[in-house]
């Protein structure tokens, strides 16, 4: 049989996908061992039971200077900014995305400036935006939403396009008005690319917050491994590195599930 | 003045490129128009005409008289070969569509005792085309042929003065058609419609019209193909047959 035509069942896909990840496991636990057999003192590969004796402090000792638990403080805050970033950049891509797909006339006036504001690194804006608004959290919720948004909005707006021209003719014959094509057809049909466009925007967003909080920050996941970076404490910023990416993940899957539940049409068309 | 639809002169111009010239026809209340030509004969501008989402360069289209606005609006419902149903919605909402943009401008939604009613109205419109069973299916979980007959109820059930077809049944099976002949010759009698036809099939413009138009371009100047646009070339007027052939629908 041909390689390209085997194809593994649901428990050997598991096993396989596992398999890479165990490996790369076991090759950090071996070269930890190895390096901690030469130097008892070594930082740069922890041990396992080293990580677990910072993250248990870090997640149930409050901190003597703040009296807060550093790891709940710090997710809560940039989950707090990041789900802030989100929300309304989504609000904002659903309303200037519906009336730049749908309106021909919004999309001449508004349409070029999304392209050019789209095609500037976000990241050159944040000393303005650190500039305009101080440093507090709206700078770095504004870091998002600048990263996010134009592209958001141009995939939502390019989605709305490609409607059908039947179905808009259809529904202008059965009276619909402009409004009514807005809120019956288009908005309905635009959401699932909404929740699709949010979830790709997920790894910019992470990306824009961890760097404002590198720069400017008191509290947050990106402010506490470039922190402790200072004192090469590794045995911290690996457990921070897997929360982030477990946050992320469980994000994503939230909205995946949300598009699968709420827009049960959408997946066989 | 006693044509529902009248062409006065009519010219189609995309810069020098003539599309449709000297268009000249009247089309009564009640009558089933099919209208038949080779490709690029002009058959979907003369449809996007009467839709009114496109103007004539030249010349005037009135509706009962007055020269018609170049917008979609009510008066005129027509059935797409595809698109023509909301994927978003099941069966019984498609059709709900209709209504609820004439009951409900600013919401576009009714509601309590306004929805029931109109859920009655959407029911009967249902089983008027043999889907009233399928009222919360969504169109992608359709046949071709469900598909088209909710797109027919959909169009009827905001009282259109003309139903346009654009080749509905062209995606469809040979017997699938044949039962959609039948559906469309029944509720063209049940609801007095007038029906303008657009379509490839020659047997299926004769068997379902009482008058069939062929379009084509009476000069043609093998130089420059554009110069010259097509116009009505044939005018046929038929002896209603009195049942199309085939089963009648369910």
């Amino acid at each position: 049989m041909r390689l390209v035509n085997i194809r593994p069942g649901r428990a050997t896909s598991l096993v396989l996908g596992i398999l890479p990840v165990a490996a790369l496991v076991f090759v950090y636990v071996l070269a930890s061992a190895s390096r901690h057999a030469i130097n008892p003192g070594d930082r740069i590969l922890p041990t396992p039971a080293a990580m677990v004796s910072a993250m248990h402090t870090l997640m149930f000792v409050p901190d003597p200077m703040t009296g807060r638990l550093t790891l709940w403080a710090d997710t809560l805050a940039s989950l707090q900014r990041l789900c802030l970033g989100l929300a309304i950049s989504t609000l904002s891509a659903l309303i200037v995305g519906l009336a730049l797909g749908l309106v021909p006339l919004v999309r001449a006036l508004f349409g070029p400036l999304v392209t050019i504001i789209a095609l500037i690194p976000p990241i050159a804006l944040l000393p303005i935006l650190f500039i305009m608004f101080g440093l507090g959290e709206t700078a770095k919720v504004m870091l998002i939403i600048i990263g996010i948004l134009p592209v958001m909005i141009r995939d939502v707006a390019a989605h709305v396009e490609t409607l059908p021209t039947e179905q808009m003719l259809k529904a202008q014959t059965l009276g619909a008005s402009s409004w009514q094509l807005a809120i019956r057809v288009a908005l309905p049909q635009m959401m699932p690319r909404l929740i699709h466009a949010l979830r790709l925007a997920l790894g910019p967003a992470w990306v824009f917050l961890i760097s404002a909080e590198a720069i400017a920050a008191d509290i947050g996941l990106g402010y506490r491994i470039f922190l402790v970076r200072r004192y090469l404490a590794m045995d911290i910023i690996l457990p921070y590195v897997a929360w982030i990416a477990l946050l992320a993940i469980a994000l994503d899957w939230l909205l995946r599930l949300a598009n699968r539940r709420l827009f049960p049409w959408a997946g066989s068309s | 003045m006693t044509a529902l639809l009248s062409f006065r002169n009519v010219w189609v111009e995309y810069g020098d490129k003539i599309v449709l010239e000297r268009v000249g026809l009247d089309i009564d209340a009640g009558s089933f128009v099919s209208i038949v030509g080779p490709s690029g004969a002009g058959k979907s501008s003369f449809l996007r005409l009467v839709l009114g989402q496109e103007a004539p360069s030249r010349g005037e289209v009135l509706l009962d008289g007055q020269p018609m606005r170049a917008e979609c609006g009510p008066d005129r419902g027509i059935v797409f070969q595809r698109y023509s149903v909301l994927p978003h919605l099941d069966a019984r909402r498609n059709v709900l569509f209709g209504l609820e943009c004439a009951g409900a401008r600013v919401t576009g939604r009714l509601f309590g005792a306004a929805r029931r009613r109109a859920l009655e109205e959407v029911d009967a419109m249902l089983d008027a085309v043999g889907l009233l069973s399928a009222g919360g299916t969504y169109p992608a979980q359709m046949s071709g042929g469900m598909q088209q007959r909710l797109a027919i109820a959909q169009a009827l059930i905001t009282r259109p003065r003309i139903l346009l077809l654009d080749e509905p049944f062209g995606a469809l099976d040979p017997g699938i058609r044949k039962d959609m002949h039948a559906l469309i010759t029944r509720l063209w009698r049940e609801y007095s419609l007038t029906v303008i036809m657009v379509t490839h099939d020659i047997g299926e413009a004769f068997a379902l019209g009482t008058r069939v138009l062929t379009f084509d371009k009476r000069r043609h100047d093998p130089h420059a193909p554009h110069r010259y646009g097509a116009t009505a070339t044939y005018d046929i007027a038929l002896e209603r047959k009195t049942e199309v052939q085939g089963s009648d629908a369910e």
